[in-house]
């Protein structure tokens, strides 16, 4: 059965969106989007190290947007820049460095198309191996720093009068982000990793009145958009990472009328 | 000083520096069980940033800190949450704790709230919050409650009401209470001991002894001495905090 490509990406898929679920949450809550994107489009660079030292690709992706990360942590220290700008020079630097590499790198044959937007047809049993076991860690480490991460998202000296450790649930969360980058970067691709964990969170907003509520929406929304976004690109021939995206919106477009009628029950 | 053992937070000549320049500086004072006592002072006088030290929040300080307890409940000064997040006023509640539903039921009450047990923080007005807050910090049965301005937003005659609770909260858990609060005369009655500070302390003592001492003058002002009897008359009725009026 893992021989059908098809099958191989569908597993690849609900894997990946088990884990965005969750995780795109608190991307939203605590305004991370940005953040994530600049983790996302550093991968690329984390690709290029992995195809010339023939390294494997998700772990070199991992180390890279960590460092990423930590030197993002160490520029907001040290300059007097606003984050938004360092994350901008942190993303699209490291974007065009990757692309320069890549230009050197005549020898390897690359499918640029298939890393920035994701390939159904390069998902391998590896792969499936990683996504699974990778992405249950990653759920595991995020149930153990739930309390004070979603506690210091609220308030966070609310969280540290009270004996919890924001500081270190947040340097987890920022590892944790690094990791489902790195897993998911095959079938979505490099630019559109971000859409995966911030537009079915976006539309399990507008359903949810409570935080668990969000959470559960924003897989279900995340599955769907799998399954809707593999079927039309096996049927239609177009690119994954796209074809999932799309589908992400159009259900967020669907839960905009949700919205609606609440507002006029309202009034 | 009654007992060694009463004591909850100890504070010895503190003090906290940021940027080369001192945010307040030589602060003594102890809480102790069943103890209010109030941190006063104008804007950007160290008040909150001595309920930080207290609290232990910063690393580096100056003096010493000695905490006996870490039940400790905490109302922030300004605390805003986000629309992004769905959270409602019983979820708040169960944030860092797993409580009883009799508990936060319990807790939501005493504060007049507990109408609003299933409602969007999102959806709240500030004065309503504030009291989400205080009901939050209490559930915890904390040993020391720190309270930083816990009346801000709250009517006026809601205000008065909240000092009369916190009041109550002392002596019913028998806990210590750090106030801060930069409203004088309401905090004068139900308080046990006033720290006056301007950058350090100014004068301290009863409320009667700071309320006439000549720098607490110099710096609220001659009327200031005077709000001390201001609320001491009676009503023949009150109003609860959910708009009922009852008779005394």
């Amino acid at each position: 059965m893992l021989d059908d490509f098809f099958i191989r990406a569908l597993i690849a898929g609900i894997g990946i969106a088990l884990v965005t679920g969750p995780l795109g949450c608190f991307v939203v809550w605590r305004r991370l989007s940005y953040f994530g994107d600049t983790l996302a489009h550093s991968s690329l660079l984390g690709v290029t190290i992995a195809y010339s030292m023939e390294f494997n690709i998700a772990v070199s992706i991992f180390l890279i947007s960590s460092l990423i990360a930590l030197i993002l942590i160490h520029l907001q220290r040290k300059t007097n820049l606003p984050s938004d700008a360092l994350l901008g020079l942190l993303a699209h630097s490291s974007l065009a460095v990757g692309l320069v590499v890549i230009g050197f790198l005549t020898f390897i044959r690359f499918d640029i198309m298939g890393l920035l937007f994701g390939d159904i047809l390069a998902v391998d049993k590896n792969d499936l191996i990683i996504i699974w076991f990778g992405g249950g860690l990653i759920l595991l480490v995020l149930k153990f720093i739930w309390k004070p991460l979603f506690a210091s998202t609220v308030n966070y000296e609310l969280a540290e009068a009270e004996g919890l450790n924001p500081d270190r649930a947040k340097a987890i969360f920022t590892i944790l982000l690094a990791a489902i980058i790195a897993i998911s970067i095959k079938l979505v691709g490099v630019l559109l990793i971000t859409g995966m964990l911030i537009i079915p969170t976006a539309m399990a907003r507008n359903l949810s009145d409570t935080p668990q509520k969000m959470v559960v929406f924003s897989i279900i929304g995340g599955l769907l958009s799998v399954f809707i976004g593999l079927f039309s690109s096996l049927e239609f021939n177009t690119p994954s990472g796209p074809s999932i995206i799309t589908a992400a919106l159009l259900l967020f477009i669907i839960s905009l009328l949700k919205i609606k009628q609440t507002i006029q029950l309202k009034n | 000083m009654s007992n060694e053992n009463n004591i909850l937070v100890k504070l010895n000549n503190a003090g906290y520096k940021q940027n080369n320049k001192w945010l307040v500086e030589g602060v003594s004072f102890t809480v102790e069980k069943g103890k209010i006592v109030t941190l006063i002072g104008p804007n950007g006088s160290g008040k909150s940033t001595t309920a930080k030290i207290a609290l232990g929040f910063y690393k580096g300080i100056e003096g010493q800190v000695e905490k006996f307890t870490n039940k400790i409940g905490y109302v922030p000064q300004k605390i805003s949450i986000d629309w992004t997040l769905p959270l409602r006023v019983n979820d708040f509640m169960l944030l860092t704790d797993k409580l009883s539903d009799d508990v936060v039921d319990e807790a939501l009450k005493s504060t007049g709230v507990y109408h609003l047990k299933n409602k969007n923080l999102g959806n709240l007005s500030g004065g309503e919050f504030q009291r989400v807050l205080l009901a939050r910090a209490i559930s915890k049965k904390p040993e020391l409650l720190v309270l930083d301005e816990p009346v801000q937003g709250v009517d006026f005659t809601g205000e008065i009401e909240m000092y009369e609770l916190i009041k109550k909260i002392s002596a019913n858990l028998n806990c210590g209470i750090l106030l801060i609060s930069h409203d004088l005369h309401t905090v004068m009655s139900a308080t046990d001991h006033v720290v006056c500070l301007n950058g350090h302390v100014c004068c301290c003592g009863s409320p009667t002894e700071v309320a006439f001492n000549k720098e607490y003058k110099a710096l609220f002002g001659e009327q200031a001495s005077k709000t001390l009897t201001i609320y001491e008359h009676k009503h023949d009725h009150v109003h609860t905090t959910d708009g009922e009026i009852k008779k005394n």
